[in-house]
């Protein structure tokens, strides 16, 4: 058994493994699957400080090797979620992140002001929603904004920060470069890249908001060039995001500097996925005679 | 870890051809058969595709330990389902989602509408001789399943928008006469949207309670990524529901269709 522990942003880790925001609900749909005590974190669906009811259907559509969606960040409010949604998992034996989302600064900061003194063991603050017309990653778009808001929300949370990044961008290290500035204490990423699909027979966008976010094996490639950037840009830790489907997709994503994984898409095709993950990794570190994941985070020899 | 749940992949020990583009797989599961409603799901993968398509179960047999899915051709997933053979195996979850409710004692009317009208079948075997089953199809050359429903013992009356079989036009039409007789306690049914509010306006005027069995493009299956969202009423609030995890059957008052 290797140790599969890690530590990111002064939180510890059972392993490096971590259902994506967005994909895993408040942590109670995959129960009949597995506890959620093997898992080394769960990122939550994103909440707002008022409820929203997302985008009208159809929000998914299938892609070559993946898939696109727009629910537009359907969430009942983050007060609900701290009296109906955060009490049923408070207790379970894994790192909870909540997702914070939002369309203005204020918002996020009220957002993260009620979540003091909870269950909540880090904060994911999502800048990078392509799915909702205001905020979201508008405001992760550029490095004025994205400061901006890392800089509020710092002030008002003493809960560790993360910043989730939009690679809807130029250039996502100075992203990346802007939050640390302003005290993000980890970054994850990638969020969705933006995608389309169109019925040829109807003319019209497979999802009624016409255009949605990629995830799945597609955008792996592309998350991992991200996330070495990234790495490679900031001192902070970073949570690798996008397309990781098995075990050496996540030995890939940290040896290309993420500390963590965080596995979506990939639990709709199989809702073992990150549970496999994490049996592959244990196996592969024990074959390869490497004593601690952490060995292997950023490890990547490029040319 | 034996405390997680194994996948396993199911034994398709029947495939037989309903009509144009339609097919019935029975499948070997007597864990799923053992669990499953009538009204549930299983979410199937189709290889070489990424998203898995939910397919509404037809049949459950606990005794054989098989489940039958009936399913068309509506893109490429299904068109790769369609091509699997008999003893070869399919990855699916299920049971998912909410079944319909089963009311000893009742008498009920079961309507389907084209590929909707597979659920109704198991529906149908609990009811027998106490449900009047109404089906539509668009022709005589999509009609399925007709012997089935009539050996359950249901009274049943088919339409096709056409008229090439049973009586033309809309199962709304039947549906009224049956509902003028009387003594029904419930409308269940599962069918193309139009043909749902046909119904469900009907069960509301006869003050009859309803359920209906909805269809939408899903992601995980479970509840967990909120894209088969449907449009529904709580407490006078309108919000989305989950088809695969509220749903897929919903009581008429619950949704708007």
């Amino acid at each position: 058994m290797a140790d599969l522990s890690v530590s990111m942003a002064g939180i510890s880790f059972k392993n490096p493994i971590i259902p994506a925001s967005g994909t895993f609900g408040f942590g109670r749909e995959y129960l009949d699957y597995y506890p959620v005590s093997v898992l080394g974190g769960m990122s939550l669906k994103g909440t707002t400080l008022h409820r929203r009811a997302g985008n009208p259907p159809p929000r998914i559509a299938e892609a070559p090797m993946g898939m696109i969606n727009s629910v537009g960040l359907q969430n009942p409010g983050v007060d609900y979620f701290l009296s109906h949604e955060l009490p049923k998992v408070a207790d379970e034996d894994t790192v909870i992140i909540a997702n914070i989302a939002g369309s203005a600064i204020e918002d996020y900061v009220e957002s993260v002001r009620k979540l003091e003194g909870s269950a909540v063991d880090m904060i994911e603050l999502n800048i990078s929603c392509p799915n909702v017309k205001m905020g979201g990653a508008a405001l992760g778009s550029n490095c004025t904004s994205a400061g901006e808001a890392t800089k509020a929300v710092r002030k008002a949370t003493s809960k560790p920060l993360m910043v989730k990044l939009s690679p809807n961008v130029t250039d996502i290290s100075e992203i990346a470069r802007a939050v640390e500035a302003e005290g993000a204490d980890a970054v994850s990423l990638i969020n969705t890249p933006i995608g389309m699909r169109i019925d040829i027979r109807t003319r019209r966008p497979v999802l009624h908001n016409n255009i949605g976010g990629m995830s799945g094996p597609a955008i792996f490639p592309l998350a991992v060039r991200m996330v070495w950037q990234v790495a490679n840009a900031v001192k902070i830790p970073v949570s690798g995001i996008g397309g990781v489907t098995t075990f050496q997709d996540a030995i890939e994503m940290m040896m290309a500097g993420a500390t963590t994984v965080q596995v979506g898409a990939a639990m709709f095709q199989n809702p073992m996925a990150p549970v496999e993950i994490i049996d592959g990794m244990n196996h592969w570190l024990d074959e390869q005679n490497i004593s601690s994941v952490r060995e292997i985070i950023g490890s990547v020899q490029p040319w | 870890m034996d405390q997680n749940k194994r996948l396993e992949k199911y034994r398709i020990v029947r495939k037989e051809t309903l009509a144009k583009e339609c097919f019935r797989f029975v499948i070997r599961c007597p864990d799923i058969a053992k669990k499953a409603q009538a009204g549930q799901f299983a979410h199937v993968r189709a290889d070489g595709f990424f998203l898995r398509r939910p397919i509404s179960i037809c049949e459950i047999d606990r005794e054989a330990g098989t489940v039958t899915l009936v399913f068309e051709v509506r893109g490429e997933g299904t068109k790769a389902l369609s091509e699997l053979r008999e003893g070869d195996t399919v990855d699916m979850l299920a049971p998912l989602g909410n079944g319909f409710s089963l009311l000893p004692e009742k008498k009920v009317i079961l309507v389907g509408g084209g590929i909707g009208t597979p659920p109704m079948l198991e529906c149908a075997k609990f009811y027998g001789k106490a449900a009047v089953v109404i089906t539509g199809f668009r022709s005589a050359s999509a009609v399925i399943l007709q012997d089935d429903f009539k050996r359950t013992g249901a009274e049943t009356l088919l339409c096709t928008d056409d008229g090439t079989a049973g009586e033309k036009g809309f199962v709304t039409e039947p549906l009224r006469r049956v509902l003028e007789r009387g003594g029904i306690d419930m409308v269940c049914a599962c069918g193309p949207n139009g043909m749902l509010k046909g119904v469900v306006s009907l069960a509301k005027e006869f003050k009859v309670p309803c359920e209906v069995s909805l269809e939408e493009r899903m992601g995980c299956g479970v509840g967990a990524c909120l894209v088969c969202a449907c449009k529904s009423v709580k407490d006078g609030e309108e919000y989305y529901a989950r088809v695969c995890k509220d749903g897929p059957v919903f009581k008429a008052e619950e949704v708007t269709l």
